[in-house]
């Protein structure tokens, strides 16, 4: 649906609506600008088209037939009607057949509540069955990697098969058999322990194809939602992050045709539990002990009083804590560094550039941006005259040399910091899923990251508690919301001049110097 | 393998000359009976020229679809640089037709030479012949001729020292009647599932391997020899009825007749004396019932409707049905309507491609619930339900196996609907053997 | 593609004289899968069906996966997924012929062979009976084919005889 410059627009009617689309769109797609929504099952946006699911006939004036939207491309001045006698009369049609064979079994089915063929059918499909014959029945398979596929669940829409042999290019999926025998199939062998294959659990429009690690965990209607970013690597996948009370139960990807299509990669999506940690550091403290936040907050400062500070921080942290924190430094003559883990490259073929990149952290070229420097051994180097500043770390990979060469110790850290040898202040802080924030992804693209659940106990966002310790060291830092600090970044930083969360939105903003798609 | 018939003297044998005649089979004896003189004549004019020659007989598609065949060849674009493919449909898996299965068997050099002479009209280098794999003696047939042929120069890199390329390949088909569909037909022959693709865009403009193609059925392509050999005017001479139809046609008549095989006339002649004369009237002590004459896809004829036909493609619409592939099942007062539609359903319920869901899931329910009406365990209630699913199936999916499966259901219904009463009702007709074998296993397959 | 096709147990198809005949075939077509269909075909003539182990071999000579050239056995009803008897009859049973009295054929074959039922091999391994659809040979009600061979014309009564020939 994307218009290369030049394109004609073509003028069409939907539902007696007025819309102008590029050349060579789907009457589908040019509906979705009407704000009609064609029901569909095999049609996918982010996959080649079929055509074969025949939901989404419509009734296109002076065509003697009634035609598939999704393959169907408008033409100047035709005449849509997506609800007219025939039209509905077909898709109920459809609707009938898919659920003459379908076990019905709702109330134990994980994809209740945003199932398409429930929807679809509570929205226009038959009241009742006429099928007095008996259903088809096949066994489920676990199809490896995350997968379950429940034969008897599945409408044979092929979008899972076309995602591996197009987008995914390793098709390991098949329609095998013909007729109402058809499933989908696999070898022996060959199963879905593949990079990017958890993507055929979201492009499933029913509960055919399930993810084993969200199974029978919830009903989706319980869930709260917020728009996030992966920080499983950095290509900043933008993803929904999904709770029920306050425990996160599942990553899902949220659409963005700039970074990651409709996709996120299996590392990414399978790995949130850190987030749900009961080891939280939810209480400030200082050496002597737990403590009040101004407290902590005056601990920390006086460590850093004459001091150089050593800055270690993890490179997932935000876009405003970096700045922060490159301000401490700054202030104390000292530096911010970072490590990153890495791990091999996944692409995923059929996608624009997108990977499983080989850095394992989402915000190393924020922090770059932000004057913190990249090092295989960030601890190198600190002596008497610096107090060790640990933001967000694992105390387990924290050198014990370091701790005993520093002159002090400040721990920003959203895992508790353990019996450290050495602990001037500790200040417990949110993660990415419990604050605002931003973070820029390879390529330079600035995208938010909103809250999706409490943070425990005493703990704040990070940017929080630095501008706190700012203050404290008399610097200019008041700073109520996440937000506030945003903007104060990006009017003293060039990369982000002009942006603002507003502009950023939630499919992010490329900063100055960056060119996107640029290596 | 059985020899066919003599000719009927109302015939008027063209392609069917030289059924039964095992030296024809061979080049040297094709030549002897005047062969690949058309092609000699064809590569010696402009491609344009043979197109006109062909649309000016009036010939139409064999295959069931009757379009008009020099305007197919017509819709290819000369010089614009592509690779051309040209198919010709062999796959001949319409139950009731096996006019192709002769014409393969007794004169492959026939095929050779229409396939030659059509690729040669619509620039193709390229030409496969895609033949159903269940034709194991037809393939052998066209394996050897297409081999004679290149050995003498007749087709390859410099048909007949033309410098023209004329390669034709023949392609085995591994069972599937979808194949059949031009689309899918492609999608075997790419190594693909025999799925039929969403048109547009048509095979003209991106056919075969995604080039200009195209495709046309083994009489079509066979009866163009004849029509360079004799002028367009002769062909189009050959027509008794309405002048859209010309020329001559291969029928098939199988079933509950006295003389089924494959009878050639012209089109336009009365199905009457077609299934009374030259196919010898019904089975002693039996009377016709009906007649599903253009191959199982088309609507079932009452014996009243039959007998007021005009074997051409309008007078089978006339008369409620549609001409389809020429290859007449007809069934008589011993048989059971429904049991005889119930295994026309199963049929397409095994051959659907699984694609659109009406037709996957159509023709099985269609199946199920025309098996239990023939079990005795069908309500009043389920001829709606069937009609209504018939009108689901039709007209809303990619290809027409669906309007197909509907096809035989609605016009049986309609016509014939007292015996699927009587069966509902409990009372059995005694004179029609419903056959106590269980037709089971639609999958069954090795 | 998968680790069955190197397994030392696997006698590759697609060697000598049967690769060269791929080879040969693959320039008749401009994609290296268009010779799919032919490919299988050979498989099967060597092997008499088509295991996954060749299917990961087909694949890996035409640059496709196994799951691929799976998808596409499990179409064409002719690849047989399982090992058949000695003599593959099948008997077409579609509307023509069944209106010609096809179903007793069939039974007739099943009784004679010792099949007993569909699809299943009789105990000798000689037979394997199955019901096709539409062999397009309606005119010779009931075409019979067993192996490559078409038998046309085909009554219950003359089944023992056929029989008796395979022998």
């Amino acid at each position: 649906m994307t218009a290369p410059g030049g394109h004609q627009l073509v003028n069409l009617t939907i539902e007696g609506r007025p819309v102008s689309v590029p050349a060579g769109t789907s009457i589908l797609e040019a509906a979705k600008t009407a704000g009609v929504l064609i029901p569909h099952y095999c049609y996918h946006p982010g996959l080649p088209v079929a055509g074969s699911c025949r939901m989404c006939l419509v009734h296109v004036e002076k065509s003697p037939k009634l035609m598939p939207s999704c393959a169907t491309a408008v033409a100047e001045g035709q005449v849509v009607q997506v609800h007219e006698p025939r039209a509905d009369e077909a898709r109920k049609g459809v609707l009938e057949m898919l659920l003459i064979n379908h076990p019905l079994d709702c109330p134990i089915c994980d994809k209740s509540g945003e199932c398409e063929l429930q929807d679809f059918t509570y929205q226009e499909g038959p009241a009742h069955s006429r099928l007095r014959d008996p259903k088809r029945f096949n066994a489920a398979e676990d199809f490896g990697g995350d997968v379950l596929y429940v034969a008897n669940r599945c409408i044979l829409c092929t979008r899972c098969v076309r995602f591996m042999e197009s987008v995914h290019q390793d098709a390991v999926l098949n329609v095998s058999e013909r007729g109402d025998r058809a499933v989908i199939g696999r070898t022996e062998g060959g199963d879905l322990a593949r990079p990017w294959a958890g993507n055929v659990v979201d492009v499933c429009p029913v509960g055919a194809l399930l993810s084993k690690d969200f199974l029978n965990k919830a009903r989706v209607w319980e869930l709260d939602r917020a728009a996030s970013i992966c920080t499983g690597c950095s290509q900043g996948c933008n993803i929904m992050i999904e709770t029920r009370d306050t425990s996160v139960v599942r990553l899902k990807p949220r659409p963005n045709p700039d970074v990651n299509a409709f996709f996120m990669c299996d590392h990414g999506r399978l790995d949130y539990r850190w987030m749900n940690r009961q080891d939280r550091c939810a209480a400030p403290a200082t050496g002597a002990g737990e403590s009040d936040w101004d407290s902590a907050v005056t601990a920390a400062a006086d460590a850093l009083e004459g001091r150089r500070a050593h800055i270690v921080a993890s490179a997932s942290l935000d876009n405003e804590v970096f700045w922060l924190l490159g301000r401490v430094a700054k202030k104390t003559g000292g530096t911010v560094a970072f490590a990153v883990p890495t791990g091999p490259e996944a692409p995923l073929p059929g996608a624009r550039d997108l990977a499983l990149r080989a850095d394992r952290v989402a915000n190393a070229t924020g922090a770059g941006l932000l004057g913190a420097a990249r090092k295989d051994d960030p601890f190198a180097g600190v002596g008497p005259g610096d107090a060790l500043v640990i933001a967000d770390l694992d105390p387990a990979g924290v050198p014990v040399s370091a701790l005993e060469a520093a002159g002090a110790v400040v721990w920003l850290g959203t895992v508790h910091p353990g019996s450290l040898s050495k602990l001037n202040a500790a200040l417990p802080v949110a993660n990415v899923a419990e604050c605002e924030g931003t973070l820029t992804n390879l390529r330079g693209r600035v995208q938010r990251h909103l809250q999706a659940r409490p943070a425990p106990g005493m703990a704040r966002p990070a940017w929080s508690a630095l501008a706190d310790i700012l203050m404290a060291l008399g610097e200019e830092a008041g700073y109520q919301t996440a937000e506030e600090a945003f903007a104060a970044m990006a009017a003293a930083v060039p990369a982000f001049t002009g942006m603002t969360y507003a502009t950023i939105g939630l499919r992010g903003a490329v900063v100055a110097s960056s060119a996107e798609g640029a290596p | 393998m059985g020899y066919p018939h003599k000719p009927h003297p109302r015939e008027t044998p063209v392609i069917s000359k030289h059924f039964g005649d095992p030296e024809a089979r061979s080049l040297a004896g094709w030549k002897a009976r005047g062969g690949y003189r058309a092609l000699e004549q064809a590569l010696a004019m402009p491609p344009a020229a043979v197109i006109d020659v062909v649309k000016n007989s009036g010939l139409r598609g064999r295959g069931g679809a009757g379009f008009p065949t020099g305007l197919k060849w017509s819709f290819m674009k000369q010089d614009d640089g592509k690779p051309h493919y040209l198919c010709c449909n062999a796959d001949e898996s319409e139950p009731g037709t096996f006019k192709d299965r002769e014409i393969m068997r007794w004169t492959p050099h026939a095929l050779v030479e229409g396939c030659a002479i059509g690729a040669y009209a619509i620039g193709a280098q390229r030409t496969y012949i895609y033949i159903r794999g269940e034709f194991t003696e037809p393939i052998r047939a066209m394996e050897a001729a297409v081999a004679e042929a290149y050995a003498a120069g007749l087709i390859g890199g410099n048909a007949m020292g033309t410098g023209k390329q004329v390669d034709i390949h023949v392609h085995k088909g591994a069972g599937a009647y979808i194949c059949g569909e031009e689309t899918a037909l492609m999608n075997s022959i790419e190594g693909r599932r025999g799925n039929p693709r969403v048109k547009p865009p048509f095979p003209a403009v991106s056919g075969l391997f995604a080039q200009p193609t195209t495709i046309n059925n083994v009489e079509t392509l066979t009866a163009v020899p004849h029509i360079l050999n004799n002028g367009a005017e002769w062909y189009k001479a050959m027509s008794l009825s309405n002048p859209k139809s010309t020329g001559t046609k291969l029928f098939s008549a199988c079933g509950n007749i006295a003389k089924p095989g494959n009878y050639e006339v012209v089109m336009g002649f009365p199905f009457r004396d077609f299934l009374y004369d030259l196919c010898g009237g019904p089975l002693p002590g039996r009377k016709f019932k009906a007649v599903i004459p253009g191959g199982s896809s088309v609507p079932i004829q009452t014996m009243a409707e039959a007998e007021a036909t005009l074997m051409d493609y309008e007078g089978f619409v006339a008369q409620g049905s549609m001409l389809g592939s020429g290859g007449a099942i007809v069934l008589d007062d011993a048989q059971s309507m429904p049991r005889m539609i119930a295994r026309l359903t199963r049929f397409y319920a095994h051959e659907s491609c699984a694609q659109c869901t009406q037709c996957r899931e159509g023709t099985a329910w269609t199946t199920k619930i025309l098996d239990r009406i023939v079990a005795g365990h069908g309500t009043f209630e389920d001829l709606d339900t069937l009609l209504s699913i018939a009108d689901n199936m039709t007209g809303k999916t990619i290809c027409v196996l669906s309007d197909s499966c509907a096809t035989p259901v609605v016009s049986g219904i309609q016509k014939f609907r007292d015996e699927f009463e009587a069966l509902i009702a409990g009372r059995r007709s005694s004179t029609v053997a419903m056959g106590g074998h269980a037709v089971a296993r639609a999958g069954a397959s090795a | 593609m998968s680790a069955h096709a190197e397994d030392a147990r696997y006698e590759p198809v697609f060697v000598g004289e049967r690769r060269k005949r791929l080879d040969v075939i693959l320039e008749r077509y401009p994609t290296k899968q268009a010779a799919l269909l032919p490919a299988l075909w050979m498989v099967q003539e060597a092997r008499g069906w088509v295991s996954e182990d060749a299917m990961a071999e087909v694949g890996a000579a035409l640059g496709i996966t196994q799951a691929y050239v799976k998808g596409v056995v499990t179409f064409y009803t002719m690849y047989h997924q399982h090992p058949v008897g000695k003599y593959f009859i099948q008997v077409c049973t579609t509307t023509p012929c069944l209106c010609s009295g096809a179903d007793k054929v069939v039974d007739a074959f099943l009784d004679h062979t010792g099949c007993k039922e569909l699809g299943l091999t009789s105990p000798d391994g000689k037979y394997t009976v199955i019901e096709v659809e539409c062999l397009g040979a309606c005119g010779f009600a009931t075409p019979v084919q067993v192996n490559a061979d078409t038998i046309e014309n085909v009554t219950a009564e003359k089944v023992p005889e056929i029989l008796a020939g395979l022998k």
